[in-house]
């Protein structure tokens, strides 16, 4: 093995770019990094940085140009179909004619788990997000907020070790996000995840991340890796530290580096 | 507001029939009193009052002819959607197929299949073949171009999702792009039940069996016997009305989640 032991997700020498010759714009170029198990780590950058693109890469949702990712030491296409990964993407993508549990079941379905286990899983998935008395709920009904938390509840059924999360709270208002941010601590407490999580709010990335991967404007190249220290676990009080705003001014300032 | 009963339920869907409703009953009674006013001759337009009444007293042979007819516009219907639907999918899972079908099926469509009745006599023969081969000509098309928009309706992330789980293509089919298609589906259905009545009775104008309601019309009407003319007309009405009813109705058993139902 060429990665390092302790590697949930290597990324080598990654680029990325789309279209050809004058029109080639290029997303990503030589992202090299390491993510271990059990780590919370969030991609951070200015529009177009291409850190969504880095995301899907790892998802096996696009394969990149250049370069090399190995999950879990699975290519991850392998990784995607040995189940590695729940994916959160930026609106809820709940399916309308499913009520809130039969969404949560939908990987368990097409997953072929054994159909006694569906409805037991996905209630307690429900359970650990908040929502267990809207299972026969239609999405329609749920508000924003409340749709992700589905959306969250699925990615999670199948009890994937790695999550991969697009910007999942950015279409929510500030005191819904900070809320989520908090129930998403607390659920991974309890599932031990590794976490991919892309954003655009500095303090959204400060709080939830063991490490902030800065991004540079396009194309993406990793500005910066700031370690966040903070200690476990992390709640209101943690956004009042002095050492949250002095984590919140460096990462700030590596996302103005030119 | 506190007290009126939520919209959807039947009190409230009652409450916003009425206006409708008085206005149709206003229509009949300004009708029947022109008509008795201005003593104009029953030929011309018959009062409400001789229709009903003309309706009743042939009311065995006119069911018989309508049921004759609805009959052709029913298998039709089946036929034509049935076709619709199973060309549709199809050409969603082979794109070149639907990339070689769809510019001719979208010209089609803008044919009067009507034109076509006297040949579907030639071809079909006189009694019911032809008029349901009409009827399943025009629900063939609205059929398969809403449910070809239907299965292509899911948007990227819906697909990426699945794909994330490693769906196979028959998953993708069956969790996500039938299911999404079918509101266009019924769309299309609610299309090609109003249609079908109507192409089933000005099929049988083009020739037809003595007992169906096209056929019936069209010998009163030329012999000025018009009250049975517009009884057989209202009868063609209330049973394509009842058919369009029957397909809301199963539109609500089969998907209740959908937006356009929603209270």
């Amino acid at each position: 093995m060429s990665m390092p032991p302790r590697a949930m997700i290597a990324v080598d020498h990654v680029s990325q770019w789309f279209g050809d010759g004058a029109g080639r714009t290029t997303a990503l170029q030589d992202v090299t990094m390491v993510i271990a198990p059990g780590e919370f780590v969030s991609l951070i950058g200015p529009s177009g940085c291409g850190k969504s693109t880095l995301l899907r890469i790892i998802g096996d949702l696009i394969a990149p140009t250049e370069g090399r990712v190995r999950v879990n030491g699975k290519s991850p296409r392998e990784a995607r179909l040995a189940r590695d990964y729940g994916i959160v993407f930026q609106s809820p993508v709940l399916y309308d004619w499913r009520t809130v549990l039969r969404n949560v079941e939908l990987p368990l379905e097409v997953m072929g788990f054994p159909r006694q286990e569906w409805a037991e899983r996905a209630e307690r998935m429900l359970a650990l997000v908040g929502l267990e008395q809207f299972r026969a709920h239609y999405p329609w009904q749920l508000s924003g907020g409340m749709q992700q938390r589905v959306s969250i509840a699925r990615a999670l059924a199948f009890s994937p070790p790695i999550l991969l999360m697009d910007e999942p709270f950015g279409a929510l208002d500030e005191l819904t996000r900070e809320r989520m941010n908090q129930e998403l601590l607390t659920i991974w407490a309890q599932t031990h995840n590794t976490v991919v999580f892309v954003t655009h709010s500095i303090a959204e990335a400060v709080f939830l991340s063991n490490r902030v991967v800065v991004l540079s404007p396009r194309p993406g190249r990793i500005e910066k890796i700031v370690e966040v220290a903070l200690p476990h676990p992390r709640g209101s009080a943690t956004r009042q530290d002095p050492r949250f705003f002095e984590l919140v001014t460096r990462v700030r300032a590596a996302l103005r580096v030119e | 507001m506190a007290g009126s009963p939520p919209e959807g339920r039947p009190a409230g869907r009652l409450r916003r029939g009425l206006p409708a409703l008085g206005v149709f009953v206003l229509f009949l009674a300004g009708w029947e009193g022109i008509v008795r006013l201005l003593h104009i001759q029953f030929y011309l337009l018959p009062a409400p009052s001789e229709i009903v009444a003309n309706l009743l007293g042939h009311a065995s042979f006119l069911l018989g002819a309508a049921w004759y007819t609805a009959q052709e516009a029913f298998i039709g219907f089946a036929l034509g959607c049935a076709l619709g639907i199973l060309v549709a999918v199809v050409s969603v899972r082979w794109r070149a197929v639907a990339d070689t079908l769809l510019p001719y099926s979208i010209a089609a469509n803008s044919i009067p299949i009507i034109a076509f009745a006297p040949l579907a006599i030639v071809w079909f023969g006189v009694e019911q073949g032809s008029k349901i081969a009409i009827v399943a000509m025009m629900a063939f098309f609205p059929t398969m171009v809403s449910t070809i928009r239907g299965l292509l309706s899911p948007d990227p992330a819906s697909l990426e999702l699945m794909r994330s789980y490693g769906a196979t293509p028959r998953q993708i089919f069956l969790k996500l792009r039938a299911p999404a298609a079918l509101p266009f589906v019924f769309t299309a259905f609610k299309v090609a039940a109003s249609i079908s009545m109507i192409g089933a009775v000005v099929g049988e104008f083009f020739g037809g069996v003595e007992h169906s309601l096209g056929v019936y019309i069209i010998s009163q009407a030329s012999l000025f016997h018009t009250r049975e003319a517009w009884a057989a007309i209202i009868l063609a009405c209330a049973f394509g009305i009842a058919f369009y009813l029957v397909i809301v109705g199963v539109e609500r058993l089969v998907m209740p989640w959908h937006v356009t139902l929603r209270r």
